[in-house]
């Protein structure tokens, strides 16, 4: 792996009249990585990628591609190829025309062009179809014709806007899987942009949360999902209860927390940046809840309580259960774990449940952020 | 089908069918018979070919007829060139409020009666019109110069009546050409002549065809602009075909000259759909 990232962004920023869409995001992507951006819609994914390919111009910082500043380059120059959300493959020419339009543009003769067309297509399982219409190809395979019309002209790095957006479920999980296949056997740059958690945990490298124009937290997904940076990331990556209180009392860098039902929480406060009385948002990931039908096996743990059943819904391997605390009422969601232990759960059934302190985020609410 | 609902479909179609048969077939094969009778002297007449060999032996005709389509088909092509753009501008250059008032734009010359617009360009091009007399005191020009009565004049009126017929199908259908097929196109490092000649005109092809069938009949069919503009000698074959029907009262000749105006434009219109592989199923159904 050579020492220069292949994509470099340097405090980019780009503002729409006064509505910065963008703002002073600088990240790098070194070679052969999958990595993702991922965000709610309108956060400014789309223009950030267009920005990267070129179409629009940014209104400060700085862009380097393989070390050198591509600012001045124009997008039918630079060394990065899109997809498009839309796949955008053109319809007048058949598959083998799309597949070969860079090559063509570059003044490759025509034989090493159908060689190399073909070569591209077997790659990513779609050899012999060069003649056919794009028409005749299902949604899946016109993904990957899609990549290869990109990838037969070797980018330094390749963007991927939502591609997966237009399929349905099924074909997306399979396409997840396909996409990272592909990613490592070309051993190419991907930058890709989602507002699909899952799609960004299964297949990146890394993952940037992006969250009204600025990079939230920059890491692997086990990072992102067991050490979120910020109260944002916390609830947007995987799923969690959030509940909203004040610090009570603080001790030996361990605080308890009074929720706005009255519940009581104790959480970490590593930082020891947390003082009585600040606000706090806190989360609590549903399969970090233990349940138990004897009070003895949670006794142990920084939180404890019990509650009733409310609602279970089954959903195979991510069932979960909406337990109401039996002394303040709050609901609680939690993963029913499949050991066939709480089979016979019922609604109503009265059941204790508990889970360690470090389990337990906490965050500063007006933002700022501070970690467990 | 029921009694009934094909009763209903038989009314909804009444009226179509009753315009193309009185206003079309029947028209059309009565010139047809009249141009098939020859005189053979006062109030006799015989049938036969002869009024057509009359235009295939008098070189006038020929010169005419031949002048008459290639002058349409410069026309047709000099109005596509300049309407291309145009249309491109309003469909992919522009947004909302100003894409409507550019397209409006394109509209107002036919607000006013093609006499008034065809009189306007000879009050511009005259000898003691405006562009004569602005050359004059530029001091382009020393005398005054006469604009009118060439094929330049009767060109310009040709293009201008047209026009609008080329930019409408042509904004139609560069519209519904999406963006990101260009951008596509220059991502994979597509020049912007490539993507104009592999994705633009590609796509727009059914509106081009479409826009220069019906631009390329006007100009044909046209009486007045190359009268008006070119003068008695602007040698049109409407102007033979007038002439004949009512200065000479040659119903006979007349009748054939206009049939076969109506071979010759089904013949360049066939060709040209062969030539852009278009069908006139598909450039009709845009
Ligand atoms: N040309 C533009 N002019 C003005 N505002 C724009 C323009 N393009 C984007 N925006 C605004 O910038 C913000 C970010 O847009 P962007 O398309 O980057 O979002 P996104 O993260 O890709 O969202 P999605 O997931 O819905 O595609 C949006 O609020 C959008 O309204
Ligand atoms: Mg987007």
């Amino acid at each position: 792996m050579s020492e220069t990232p292949d994509l470099e962004c340097r405090d980019i920023s780009k503002s729409f009249d006064d509505f910065k869409a963008v703002n002073d995001v600088s990240f790098s992507v070194p070679q052969g990585t999958f990595f993702s951006i991922l965000g709610p819609s309108g956060c400014g994914k789309t223009t950030l990628l267009r920005m990267i390919a070129g179409f629009q111009e940014p209104s400060s910082g700085d862009l380097l591609i393989k070390g050198k500043s591509v600012l001045d380059v124009p997008p039918n120059k630079r060394p990065v190829s899109m997809v498009f959300q839309h796949l955008a493959l053109f319809p007048m020419m058949n598959i083998g025309a799309n597949v070969g339009f860079g090559l063509r543009q570059r003044g490759v003769n025509k034989t090493d062009i159908t060689k190399q067309v073909e070569r591209v297509l077997e790659r990513v399982g779609l050899g012999g179809v060069a003649e056919r219409p794009v028409s005749s190809l299902s949604g899946g395979q016109k993904q990957r014709v899609a990549i290869a019309r990109c990838m037969v002209l070797e980018p330094d790095v390749l963007l991927l806007d939502e591609p997966l957006g237009a399929l349905d479920l099924k074909l997306r999980e399979h396409m997840k899987i396909e996409l990272k296949q592909l990613q490592s056997e070309f051993n190419t740059t991907f930058v890709y942009i989602t507002h699909d958690q899952s799609e960004a945990l299964v297949m990146s490298d890394q993952i940037a949360v992006m969250n009204q124009g600025v990079f939230e937290q920059v890491g692997t997904a086990k990072e992102l999902y067991y050490e979120p940076d910020t109260a944002f990331v916390a609830g947007f990556v995987g799923e969690a209860n959030r509940f909203t209180a004040k610090v009570k009392g603080s001790a030996g860098g361990s605080v308890e927390m009074v929720t706005s039902d009255g519940q009581t929480l104790h959480g970490l406060d590593a930082r020891r940046s947390l003082s009585v009385g600040d606000s706090v948002d806190i989360f609590v990931r549903p399969e970090a809840v233990r349940l138990s039908r004897n009070q003895a096996d949670v006794a142990a743990m920084g939180n404890t309580g019990q509650g009733k059943v409310a609602n279970i819904l089954f959903n195979g391997a991510n069932s979960q259960l909406i337990l109401r605390d039996q002394t303040t009422g709050a609901e609680l969601n939690v993963a029913l774990p499949q050991t066939g232990e709480f089979r016979d759960l019922a609604r109503d059934d009265v059941i204790h449940f508990g889970w360690e302190q470090q389990q337990t985020r906490v965050y500063l609410a007006d933002g700022e952020q501070t970690d467990v | 089908m029921s009694d009934r609902s094909k009763l209903t479909f038989w009314l909804l179609l009444a009226p179509l069918l009753i315009w193309l048969l009185t206003l079309i077939i029947l028209p059309h094969v009565g010139m047809f018979l009249v141009s098939l009778r020859e005189k053979v002297g006062v109030r006799e007449y015989e049938t036969g070919f002869a009024n057509y060999a009359v235009f295939f032996n008098e070189p006038l005709y020929w010169n005419t007829f031949a002048r008459t389509a290639y002058m349409s088909i410069a026309a047709t092509l000099l109005t596509l060139l300049i309407g291309f753009p145009i249309a491109y501008y309003i469909a992919k250059l522009t947004r909302g409020r100003s894409k409507t008032t550019l397209f409006l734009m394109c509209l107002i010359p036919f607000w006013v009666s093609e006499l008034v617009r065809t009189f306007g360009w000879m009050i511009l091009l005259r000898e003691t019109g405006v562009f004569s007399n602005l050359l004059q005191y530029v001091g382009l020009a020393s005398g005054p110069v006469e604009m009118l009565y060439n094929d330049a004049a009767i060109m310009t009126g040709l293009v201008y009546t047209s026009m609008l017929f080329m930019v409408v199908p042509l904004v139609t259908t560069l519209d519904s050409l999406d963006d990101s097929l260009i951008e596509a196109g220059y991502d994979l490092g597509a020049s912007g002549f490539a993507i104009l000649r592999e994705i633009v005109i590609p796509h727009a092809m059914p509106g081009i065809v479409s826009g220069c069938i019906v631009v390329f009949m006007l100009s044909l069919g046209n009486y007045l602009t190359p009268i008006l503009l070119g003068g008695k000698d602007s040698l049109w074959f409407t102007g033979l075909i007038y002439s004949q029907f009512i200065t000479r009262f040659n119903w006979e000749l007349g009748s054939a000259f206009g049939f076969l105006l109506l071979g010759l434009s089904s013949l360049i219109v066939f060709v040209g759909l062969k030539l852009s592989r278009q069908s006139l199923g598909k450039t009709m159904a845009q």
